[in-house]
């Protein structure tokens, strides 16, 4: 009886538009398997089998980009409850947690962004370790070393949506830095070196890298904004570039390395 | 949940489960040892002796006992101080404890697999798993590893979120800093950084020169071997001065900066409390001063660059004798009674090139001007090599 509902079920024209070949259970359907789903294509259809161990990769890239997808995910959630304005923003975290059912939200977007941090320093520890940043996998290296970036970037921008004692001030300690920006910030060495003809000095108060990050001489409502949408928009989408350049070139420069 | 756990586990917040004399003076040798001072030094030495015997401590019993052992100490001490456990289970220390117990992990994967791998090199066999041709399917073996990491990761993180609501301190008032304020978790090495650099240094050259360093690394790293597999034997340097500035000067400083940094930055041992009436007066004298005052008993001169000229002159040499002195052998090539001593040297930058050479060595400079400054501060309360506030450039 149930036999004869799947068979009927794989027979239909539906069915078979979707799954173009039978069940992976011989080489065959294997490698179409892989090889016929977008997402599943990303990997080669046979990989050697020091790249696939457990205590060689530790699985940590694979988790960062797991991590990051759970990022997305509970991001674009969390921005249906928050409003990134002072006057909201507190109330609105709070709320979340009062109002929303399940409210685990904010828990898995917190928590999962201190593990991608996590995953991303082992990530790079494990392919240090094993010399996969070597010729020809230099150039992907480079690309990891940026993603490293983007994701303490991506974590230090969000650091400050909660608008909490501990969200301000943690930014603000961050943000000083910019101030000491040599030739760039106020309190940098050097920074009357930059001026107009005349002696007009070119970076002040108003005009120096910790401005241009805060948008405000300290950490006010448009730095409230600005690491909204660099958190929410533009770092995301670079990261996700950058990713699929990050794949792409595992593919490229000849899959997972492996001893010669 | 995992709170209260916590709690029960470690007594009342503010009674330990145990306390005795023993324990008390046990505490206080540990607070003593802990100031960087003592603890870097130490955790340098350890460092060392984990790169010389890889192959001893990776098998996986003694290993394990590591585990244990330092499981024991590390959550154990819930129970003999409540100052302690107050640190570590505060809802955003957590991932510290993660990181730590992560690269431990870690490292003693790779090293085990070094081991094994170095083994076989010496025995001129061939490394495990070297066979080009020895594949597997990708559906099912890693289709299916990849689905059960992905369902156990989810359940981690689920697990991690219900046990443990995400903190909310009170609402954003930029007229109230609290005491101590500190940069996210994963910059506090930089933040500890502060303590021995000014900003510009501590927040904009290094973290610009750690990244340059990365990417750079590649490009620099000219030898051919371990490519594609651990080991520890065919690349020494690489793997001691790399895991040296990710241990050391970034996982310890966290450390560092998020369990014993305390008010005012002031530094507070494991089992200490965080007293903010603590005052320690800053003591630090300029190398200007030093040189000027103390060794000359002269007046400070007025011209600032003759004032730190001594700084300049050394940080330059210092800076200097990175990019110089490997070539120096190629000059002096056949000292009578030694012979060739350019053999190493003629190899080195046969391999690399001067301008890999260069930015390898600017690089190792920077770094090398840590420790440096660190051990001079803890040596002689020495604050700044440089000192020209007239430019904003201390050093
Ligand atoms: C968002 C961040 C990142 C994601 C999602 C990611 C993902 C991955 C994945 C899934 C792999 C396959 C092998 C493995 O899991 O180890 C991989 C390989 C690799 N990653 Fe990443 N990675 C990230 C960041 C980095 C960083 C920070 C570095 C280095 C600084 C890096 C360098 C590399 C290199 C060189 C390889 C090739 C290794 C080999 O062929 O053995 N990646 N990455």
């Amino acid at each position: 009886m149930i036999q004869a509902i799947i068979a009927y079920i794989t027979s239909t024209q539906i069915w078979n538009s979707v799954f173009r070949h039978g069940v992976p259970r011989d080489r065959r359907t294997r490698v179409m398997a892989i090889m016929s789903n977008v997402f599943l294509h990303l990997h080669p259809v046979a990989i050697r089998k020091s790249g696939i161990r457990l205590s060689f990769t530790w699985c940590m890239g694979g988790l960062t980009f797991f991590l990051f997808l759970a990022e997305a995910i509970s991001g674009v959630l969390l921005m249906f409850y928050y409003r990134p304005v002072p006057e909201y923003a507190y109330s609105d975290i709070v709320g979340l947690r009062a109002h929303v059912t399940l409210g685990l939200l904010r828990e898995i977007h917190r928590w999962g962004a201190h593990a991608m941090i996590i995953s991303i320093w082992l990530h790079m520890m494990r392919v240090f370790l094993s010399g996969s940043y070597k010729p020809p996998r230099e150039f992907n290296w480079g690309v990891g070393v940026i993603l490293l970036v983007l994701t303490m970037l991506l974590s230090f921008t969000g650091y400050l949506l909660p608008w909490d004692q501990l969200a301000i001030w943690a930014i603000t300690v961050g943000s000083n830095m910019g101030k000491a920006t040599p030739f760039l910030g106020m309190q940098g060495p050097l920074s009357d070196l930059p001026q107009l003809p005349g002696g007009v000095a070119l970076v002040t108060v108003r005009s120096d890298a910790a401005y241009l990050l805060l948008a405000g001489t300290s950490v006010g409502e448009n730095a409230l904004m600005r690491f909204y949408v660099l958190h929410c928009i533009a770092l995301p989408v670079v990261t996700a570039i950058l990713i699929a350049i990050h794949f792409w070139r595992i593919r490229k420069d000849g899959g997972i390395s492996g001893p010669m | 949940m995992i709170d209260s756990l916590i709690m029960l586990a470690s007594g009342a917040p503010g009674k330990p489960l145990f306390s005795s004399p023993a324990i008390d003076s046990f505490k206080d040798v540990v607070n003593f040892w802990s100031q960087p001072q003592y603890s870097l030094p130490l955790f340098t030495i350890l460092f060392v002796l984990m790169l010389v015997f890889y192959r001893k401590w990776s098998r996986p019993i003694p290993a394990g006992l590591i585990l244990v052992g330092f499981s024991a100490i590390y959550f154990g001490s819930m129970a003999i101080d409540s100052n302690y456990s107050l640190i570590l289970t505060k809802a955003d220390n957590v991932p510290i404890t993660i990181m730590l117990f992560g690269v431990g992990i870690c490292l003693w994967t790779a090293f085990r697999e070094a081991a094994t791998n170095d083994k076989a090199i010496e025995e001129g066999k061939p490394i495990p798993y070297s066979d080009r041709d020895d594949k597997v399917l990708v559906w099912p073996d890693l289709v299916y590893i990849e689905l059960i990491c992905l369902v156990l990761a989810s359940a981690a993180l689920l697990f991690w979120s219900v046990g443990l609501p995400a903190p909310l301190e009170a609402p954003a008032n930029p007229a109230g800093p609290p005491n101590p304020s500190k940069a996210p978790w994963y910059f506090l090495g930089l933040q500890e950084m502060l303590v021995y650099f000014d900003p510009w240094m501590a927040g904009v050259i290094l973290p610009g020169m750690i990244v340059s360093g990365l990417i750079a690394m590649p490009y620099i790293d000219t030898n051919p071997k371990g490519n594609g597999y651990y080991t520890f034997k065919e690349r020494p340097f690489a793997i001691t001065t790399w895991l040296f500035g990710f241990i050391i000067l970034w996982v310890v400083l966290i450390v560092f900066g998020t369990f014993l940094r305390g008010p005012n930055w002031n530094f507070f041992g494991p089992y200490e409390y965080w007293d903010a009436l603590i005052q320690v007066p800053l003591t630090n004298i300029n190398l200007s001063d030093y040189f000027w005052l103390y060794l000359f008993k002269s007046e400070l001169p007025t011209n600032p660059f003759v004032r730190e000229g001594i700084g300049i002159v050394l940080s330059g040499a210092w800076v200097l004798a990175f990019l110089t002195v490997p070539w120096w052998p190629l000059m002096v090539d056949n000292i009578p009674g030694i012979g060739k001593v350019s053999g190493f040297a003629r190899k080195l930058f046969g391999q690399m090139g001067t301008i890999r050479f260069l930015i390898l060595a600017f690089h190792l400079a920077i770094m090398a001007m840590m420790p440096l400054k660190m051990v001079l501060r803890w040596l002689f309360t020495l604050k700044y090599f440089i000192y020209l506030p007239e430019f904003n450039m201390n050093l």
